[in-house]
């Protein structure tokens, strides 16, 4: 008679080669594993430990009105210089929920994943939104978990909602824009894009530049000091800086009027964007922030963004004014002046 | 990367702006100058350079936007070969937005064609040796500038036994344009700011049959806004002076003899033709064909793409504009029934269109 002989050792794959599988999505037992080995030891707290269907939250007394935000994220590739889709999903919705004055509180996080993910990329993800998470001083209170056949989704989507609370009395509205108003930028444009871009598939390009990702509610808070003399916050994500100053004063009295010349940019992201023919105006970023300030608080402004790391580059672009009601026009290098339009059409998809 | 600073240098550009005020006042007319290029057109009015330039010096724009010039019908042909069964489109990202006759390549690719976007025909050469099932027909539109990079992908397809590669021609040269342009005295022409990448190739004496045979000055200029500024400089000099010539205001990167490596492998593979132009109708010896010997690579006799002849908009005028006859504004669609979003006329779709230029740098309401 044969001997069969089972070998001893362990007959899953190493560590290393752990892949997400259609199981871990299903409700069932690898579900539960799953929520249990990565998702509540890392971002253990008392609303999210409950694993209620809801988490349930108390408001900070003090007054003030909520501000609620969500946004996917189904950036390409889910690793880039200088982040990855972890913290891109967290310093996202933190800003939206900062440019609108809010002090964030909470977030969710809803994944879906392409079956067969490596389980190291998942949790070197999770790893990312974690920190950027504590370093916010945001909770991650709810979740959800789905899992799609490979090839119905690319890897890993994620969406985050935020909530926040905004202070009592306090508005960032365009229209409180007036003429003379200061726009302040808060550093370099571009990187975050070109960063992306330079590792995209067919696109391929050596560069130093690194995404900008980067939490700005400190920042926006600390602009809030100026009560109505910020008019109005917004961060210049898809589409760039143009898109938001277009947005900013679409349809209103007054027009906005920048410098080329006092843009910041790094000469990496210039040199990217000449050799592919974009325009850096165009061109996303995840860690800056602009704001129309008061012309006599402008350097006040100026001054408490600088004191940011995330602001150590700030300056003041240009300003809002009465000729050209609704547009943005650039002052150009050479001395001329051209309009700044937004984008037509998709730049480069999945970008965030 | 070092000199972007120095080409947009503001003070430099201000002398400079100073100096063509007095050659164009010593001419004693006004003066029409004709940029032929669409990548000066775009950094024209990216750079806000016409504030730059005295009332009487009208630089308009030509017909040297490949897109813009590639007919409706081309269109219609790509598109139907990208509906036939296994056959992937491959091109550059501006033609996937130019409206053939009824739609364009973009909407073919959401009712589930596959077309695809590159930055080099040698991407398209990779895609069709990856995927041999398939037959990748690359979209061959373009200039001197782009036609030896498409011949040299074909012979390279041939050296590697790559069989499902070929290519759709739209192929187009810029002297023989000129000369119809500047043979026109409704245009009234005074000169041309030569498109430098063209004259990279097919060197700047190329052009020395506009002195020779018409007595209007060139000038071959580089990209940059100094460069632009120094080109018109120099056109108006020579105007001021009585002068016609070719000068090399790009000899950085242009050689009176051009690149003759890059010709030798067009005309491998390519032989002069007569092109349609889009708006303008058929140029005689203004394209290239694909040679009878490379046929295997000739997606227009590799497949049955013929289309029926097709009707423009009629309120399109898009062949005044690449004439320079027509400024973009005084266009009835334009800005209104004609956007870079909605665009009617191959002009608007082009990032270097002249009405998309004009509409997205110096539009004035």
């Amino acid at each position: 008679m044969r001997h069969i002989r089972f070998p001893t050792s362990d007959l899953r794959p190493p560590a290393s080669e752990r892949r997400v599988l259609l199981g871990h999505g299903s409700g069932g037992k690898l579900s539960a594993d799953l929520v249990e080995e990565l998702i509540v030891p890392r971002f253990s707290n008392p609303a999210l430990d409950a694993l209620g269907d809801s988490a349930v939250v108390a408001i900070p007394e003090g007054g003030g009105r909520l501000a609620i935000t969500t946004d996917s994220y189904v950036v390409d590739p889910i690793f880039f210089p200088g982040g990855d889709i972890g913290d891109l999903a967290v310093n996202g919705t933190v800003n939206d929920l900062a440019m609108a004055g809010a002090d964030p509180l909470y977030l969710t996080l809803g994944m879906v994943i392409e079956e067969g993910l490596l389980f190291s990329d998942l949790e070197r993800v999770l790893d990312s939104v974690k920190r950027s998470a504590d370093s916010a001083g945001v909770k991650v209170v709810a979740g959800d978990t789905k899992v799609v056949p490979r090839g119905k989704a690319d890897k890993l989507f994620l969406n985050t909602s935020g909530v926040g609370l905004v202070p009592a009395g306090f508005v960032s509205a365009r229209e409180n824009i007036g003429p003379g108003d200061a726009v302040i930028l808060s550093g370099t444009i571009g990187d975050h894009g070109v960063a992306v871009m330079s590792k995209r598939a067919g696109l391929g390009f050596a560069t130093e530049v690194r995404s900008d990702t980067a939490a700005l509610h400190r920042m926006a808070a600390a602009l809030r000091r100026l009560g109505g003399a910020l008019r109005f916050m917004r961060d210049p994500t898809r589409g760039g800086l143009a898109a938001t100053l277009c947005e900013a004063c679409r349809g209103r009295p007054c027009g906005v009027e920048i410098g080329e010349t006092v843009i910041p940019i790094d000469p990496g992201v210039r040199a990217a964007c000449d050799l592919l023919g974009l325009d850096p105006l165009h061109v996303a970023n995840e860690g800056k922030m602009v704001a129309f300030v008061a012309p006599e608080r402008a350097d006040e402004a100026l001054a408490a963004m600088r004191g940011f790391v995330e602001g150590n580059d700030a300056a003041v672009i240009g300003r809002a004014v009465e000729t050209r009601p609704g547009m943005v026009v650039l002052l150009t290098r050479a001395g001329g002046k051209r309009i700044v339009d937004l984008p037509a059409g998709e730049i480069l998809p999945r970008i965030c | 990367m070092k000199y972007i600073d120095e080409f947009h240098d503001g003070a430099a550009a201000g002398a400079l702006s100073a100096k063509i005020a007095a050659a164009a006042g010593r001419i004693g007319r006004p003066v029409r100058l004709m940029e032929v290029c669409g990548t000066h057109t775009v950094a024209v009015h990216r750079h806000g350079l016409r504030d730059l330039f005295p009332p009487g010096l009208k630089l308009v724009s030509g017909p040297g936007c490949p897109v813009c010039v590639t007919p409706a019908d081309y269109v219609d042909s790509a598109i139907k070969a990208a509906s036939l069964p296994g056959v992937t489109v491959v091109t550059f990202g501006d033609m996937v937005r130019v409206p053939g006759s009824r739609s364009t390549l973009v909407d073919a690719r959401a009712s589930g064609a596959d077309v695809r976007v590159v930055y080099s025909p040698t991407d398209a050469l990779e895609a069709a040796a990856g995927e041999p099932a398939r037959e990748v027909v690359f979209l061959g539109v373009g200039f001197e500038t782009t036609v030896p990079s498409v011949a040299g992908t074909m012979v390279e397809a041939r050296r590697r036994g790559v069989k499902n590669f070929s290519v759709l021609g739209a192929f187009k040269q810029i002297p023989n344009t000129m000369r119809a342009l500047i043979s026109d005295p409704a245009l009234a022409i005074d000169g041309f700011l030569c498109p430098a990448h063209v004259a990279a190739i097919i060197g700047s004496a190329a052009y020395s049959f506009i002195p020779a045979e018409f007595k209007r000055p060139c000038v071959v200029a580089g990209f940059e806004p100094l460069d632009i500024l120094y080109g018109v400089l120099g056109l108006v000099t020579q105007l001021a002076e009585g002068r016609a010539e070719v000068e090399n205001q790009y000899s950085r990167v242009v050689k009176t003899g051009g690149n003759a490596l890059a010709r030798r492998v067009v005309h491998e593979v390519l032989e002069p033709a007569d092109a349609v132009w889009r708006g303008i109708g058929t140029i005689p010896v203004s394209g290239f064909r694909i040679r009878e010997g490379w046929r295997d690579q000739d997606a227009a006799r590799r497949f049955d793409l013929s289309v029926p002849a097709l009707v423009e908009n009629p309120g399109c005028r898009c062949g005044e504009v690449l004439r320079g006859s027509l400024d973009p504004p005084g266009c009835s669609l334009f800005g209104k029934g004609c956007t870079p979003e909605r665009p009617v006329g191959p002009c608007m779709v082009s990032s270097e269109g002249s009405c998309a230029a004009n509409y997205k740098y110096s539009r004035q309401e």
